[in-house]
């Protein structure tokens, strides 16, 4: 029987369509996998079944009622549409028994009835074979445990549907185990689940029928007794090129960064695996693209470079020299530069000016005597890279907060660039731009690395690595799971090895064993 | 909103400027300049009210007023700029003048270079102060505000500890020189206070560190990538306000004749309160020297002309409250609601 049916549902934002004609249909009691790459247009879809996001076109029905794409997202709760984001909506302060009711603790005389608030919440939890302590802190908690008050949140309100975006993302392979146990039982009751991961072998094993998206489009649905993951995988990445792959830019030149052996100092807690003993090598006028799903160690391995966390073990060594880094600072010192992943909170000053953001970290060379800031050298610095960049931008003197993100995004480059670094370690560096602005900062690390500047691009975009890499290193729970010529890649290999950390059978990808 | 700092205009002045194109903006211009514009108002109206208001000797009796909060204002323009709060800087005063006027009253009683001594010993106890303030909060990542509300307790306690809470008095001519003296016919705090706004405004204006601190207030982890040394700017913060609060210290105990435990008591609220009418953001990033003397000025007006018209300094707190709220409330109309 159909719960929810979405049918030609299509949500335009200014400047791009999210979402072209989708649809989506899901039995009671199904467990259902939805699927596609980073931008494919899973997480608007869900937004809309939320509420988060009205839907400019198209229709939604759940369980035979038409859905009025302006109710608020309280409305569809009431519903019994649930939605679990990877960010956890809980108040860690307050016990779990307080978040599973929140706003609607039994009350008595008109204050909450603490007992009773107590053992309905353990009654249900009991029900549902949730191990947890109604009465215990949700900061206490693991982030297992507190998926578990989301999905026990979402039973208060008798969910029928249960929206989980990447609920694995954050799970070790015991937590996962359980989760599915979780997810079997609420399948059990009749309740229904959408499934989003990247985990293909998670859906092949766990759910029963399965929704691909790509390009904000609907591809395909259909029982996944039916398809093997290599189908699922090149549903998801078959798409209309969107980057041509360029030929390498320079000549490969020298080993310039050398990583070898490190560990993190202090593990990111939450990450399923966090890095260990990691090795990379860049050589000069090279682009090694970093793949990976979010969360495998990437970040943490460009932070690590650049001197923004401390490493246990192993050594990082520049121009076959090591380094010591004990903070960005000595990483700069050194030649190493890094554009952050979070452009807004770790790039820009948004309320300063185009010029300051772009010549901070270079004013002890603009400055005589060290400190007295050469104001016209400076400004002479921003026109030459607003004109090499094509920094669009009424004067120096306006917010940076004020551009658009490409233009945000190229005065972060040139910040860098103005350093003349030896090693350039760009982050996610063009989420959230245009595609010509991304085409355009493509140029500018293929000119750099003609430079002969040695280039580290992370992205969760496997078409953006292909297109601009020369070397593609494969990440997987914190460990380099590949180590590929650009050229030998493939879509569906460098998927299967993110998603399973095996080599695909079939694609005959040169593998270069680690 | 850019973040140039300037000494006369508002740092709103940019997102409240008229468009290019249109003709005189009266409400933008009004908006742009509010707290000179409020001064000037002030002074006619008590100028009116009260002959005694607008003569020079009273002119000068509320800037040499002002400059002895106005010295650690300048001060606290750099630490609210990077996002912090010094309510210590009253009690760190009293501490280091009483701790000056100790050593040069007990020790080296008639030495003639006893005002040279006081002037260091007073500063030099405040660096040290503030630089222990700064380590605490980057160290140990104790919040500012509970570090100097630690402080400003600490600091008084052990003032009164010094001299069993008594006044020292007995300082010589050329001590007494830095309170009451006159250079040029300019009482001598108002020539510190004016050399102290000078350097404060350069060094934000034209240096490096000036950039940093902005950095810093702006976005602390964007700062840290970029290679700024956050630690050392935020210490290098605390330890100048501390000297700060230090030189003022001296400069009220010479201008008194005396060094007293309970000077700059509620000093913290008036020197923040300086910065923030001077349009300075508390959560850091945006503000300027400029606007901190308008906001000192301000506040030494109105209690000045509140005393000439024999109002009871009780009412004159109710008002330099309300007026501190009604600058930030206005602060934020003005932010949310573009011309």
């Amino acid at each position: 029987m159909t719960l929810l049916d979405v049918s030609k549902v299509s949500k335009r934002f200014p400047g791009v369509l999210a979402l072209d004609q989708v649809r989506l249909v899901v039995g009671t009691g199904e467990v259902h996998a939805l699927l596609g790459e980073n931008g494919a247009g899973k997480s608007t879809l869900i937004k809309i079944l939320s509420a988060a996001h009205a839907a400019d076109e198209g229709a939604v029905t759940f369980d035979g009622q038409a859905l009025d794409p302006r109710d608020a997202p309280l409305r569809r709760q009431q519903l019994g549409i649930a939605t679990i984001y990877q960010e956890f909506n809980l108040f860690p302060e307050l016990s779990v028994a307080e978040n599973m009711y929140l706003g609607r603790e039994p009350k008595r005389l008109g204050l909450v009835d603490w007992a009773r608030l107590r053992s309905d919440a353990r009654n249900l939890l009991d029900e549902l074979g949730l191990p947890l302590d109604p009465n215990e802190v949700v900061r206490h908690l693991t982030v297992a445990e507190q998926q578990m008050v989301e999905i026990a949140k979402a039973m208060t309100l008798n969910a029928r549907l249960i929206i989980m975006d990447e609920p694995t993302a954050a799970l070790s392979s015991r937590e996962v185990d359980r989760l599915h146990a979780i997810i079997a039982g609420l399948k059990a009751r009749g309740v229904s689940v959408i499934y989003v991961s990247h985990r293909l072998a998670e859906v092949k094993a766990m759910c029963d029928r399965y929704t691909v998206m790509r390009d904000g489009r609907w591809v395909a649905s259909g029982d996944v007794a039916e398809v093997e993951v290599a189908d699922m995988v090149r549903l998801m990445v078959g798409r209309s090129v969107e980057f041509t792959r360029r030929p390498r830019c320079g000549p490969a030149g020298p080993v310039v960064l050398k990583v070898d052996g490190v560990t993190p100092r202090r593990p990111r807690l939450s990450a399923p695996g966090y890095l260990k003993n990691i090795s990379l090598e860049v050589r000069a006028g090279e682009i090694v693209g970093l793949a990976g799903l979010v969360g495998a160690g990437r970040t943490d391995l460009a932070r690590l470079i650049f001197g923004a966390d401390a490493i246990a073990s192993g050594s990082i060594k520049l121009d076959d020299k090591p380094l010591k880094l004990k903070s960005p600072r000595d990483a700069i010192r050194a030649g190493v530069m890094l554009v952050p992943e979070d452009r807004k909170q770790q790039g820009c000053f948004l309320d300063h000016s185009i010029r300051h953001n772009l010549s901070l970290p270079s004013l002890g060379g603009l400055s005589r005597l060290g400190q007295w800031v050469d104001e016209s050298a400076e400004r002479d610095l921003v026109e030459t890279y607003r004109q090499k960049l094509r920094i669009k931008m009424a004067d120096q003197e306006t917010a940076i907060g004020k551009l658009s993100g490409g233009n945000q995004q190229k005065v972060l480059l040139g910040r860098s660039m103005a350093l003349a670094p030896r090693v350039l370690i760009v982050d996610e560096p063009t989420r959230g731009i245009d595609i010509g602005a991304k085409a355009e900062v493509h140029q500018v690390l293929c000119d750099l690395a003609a430079q002969g500047v040695a280039i580290v691009v992370i992205s969760s975009e496997l078409a953006e690595v292909m297109a601009v890499s020369d070397r593609i290193v494969v990440f997987r729970e914190g460990a380099v799971v590949a180590d590929l010529e650009a050229e030998a890649a493939t879509e569906e290999g460098l998927m299967a090895y993110m998603a399973t950390g095996a080599r695909p059978v079939s694609s005959g990808m040169e593998h270069r064993p680690q | 909103m850019t973040v140039s700092p300037t000494l006369s205009p508002d740092p709103a002045a940019d997102r409240a400027a008229p468009p290019p194109g249109r003709g005189f903006d009266l409400l933008a211009f009004a908006r742009r300049h509010r707290t000179i514009l409020f001064l000037l108002l002030l002074i006619a109206v008590f100028g009116t009210v009260n002959e005694r208001f607008l003569t020079l000797r009273n002119a000068l009796n509320i800037l040499s007023e002002v400059s002895i909060y106005g010295i650690i204002a300048v001060g606290m323009t750099y630490v609210i700029l990077i996002g912090g709060i010094d309510v210590a800087v009253g009690s760190l005063l009293a501490c280091a003048s009483i701790a000056a006027a100790y050593v040069v009253t007990n020790l080296m009683g008639g030495s003639p270079a006893s005002w040279f001594v006081a002037l260091a010993i007073s500063s030099l106890v405040g660096l040290v102060a503030g630089y222990v303030h700064g380590k605490v909060v980057t160290k140990l990542h104790v919040p500012a505000f509970i570090v100097t509300l630690g402080g400003m307790t600490v600091w008084r306690g052990a003032t009164l500890l010094l001299n069993d809470g008594g006044p020292i008095s007995g300082f010589d001519a050329a001590y007494r020189w830095w309170g009451t003296g006159q250079i040029l016919f300019v009482p001598v705090p108002i020539v510190v206070f004016a050399l102290v706004a000078a350097i404060g405004h350069v060094v934000l204006r034209y240096t490096r560190y000036g950039r940093q601190v902005y950095a810093v207030g702006g976005n602390k982890e964007a700062a840290r990538l970029s290679g700024v040394n956050v630690d050392f700017v935020v210490t290098s913060v605390y330890a100048v306000i501390g000297a700060l609060a230090g030189l003022s210290g001296f400069l009220l105990s010479a201008r008194l004749g005396s060094a007293e435990a309970v000077a700059g008591t509620g000093y913290e609220l008036r020197v923040i309160a300086s910065v923030v009418i001077g349009g300075a953001s508390l959560s850091g990033g945006s503000g300027n020297v400029g606007g901190t003397i308008l906001g000192a000025l301000l506040i030494g007006v109105l209690s000045n002309g509140l005393v000439i018209m024999h109002v009871t300094s009780y009412f004159q707190q109710v008002v330099i409250g309300l007026i501190i709220v009604a600058a930030v409330a206005f602060d934020h109309y003005a932010r949310t609601h573009k011309a």
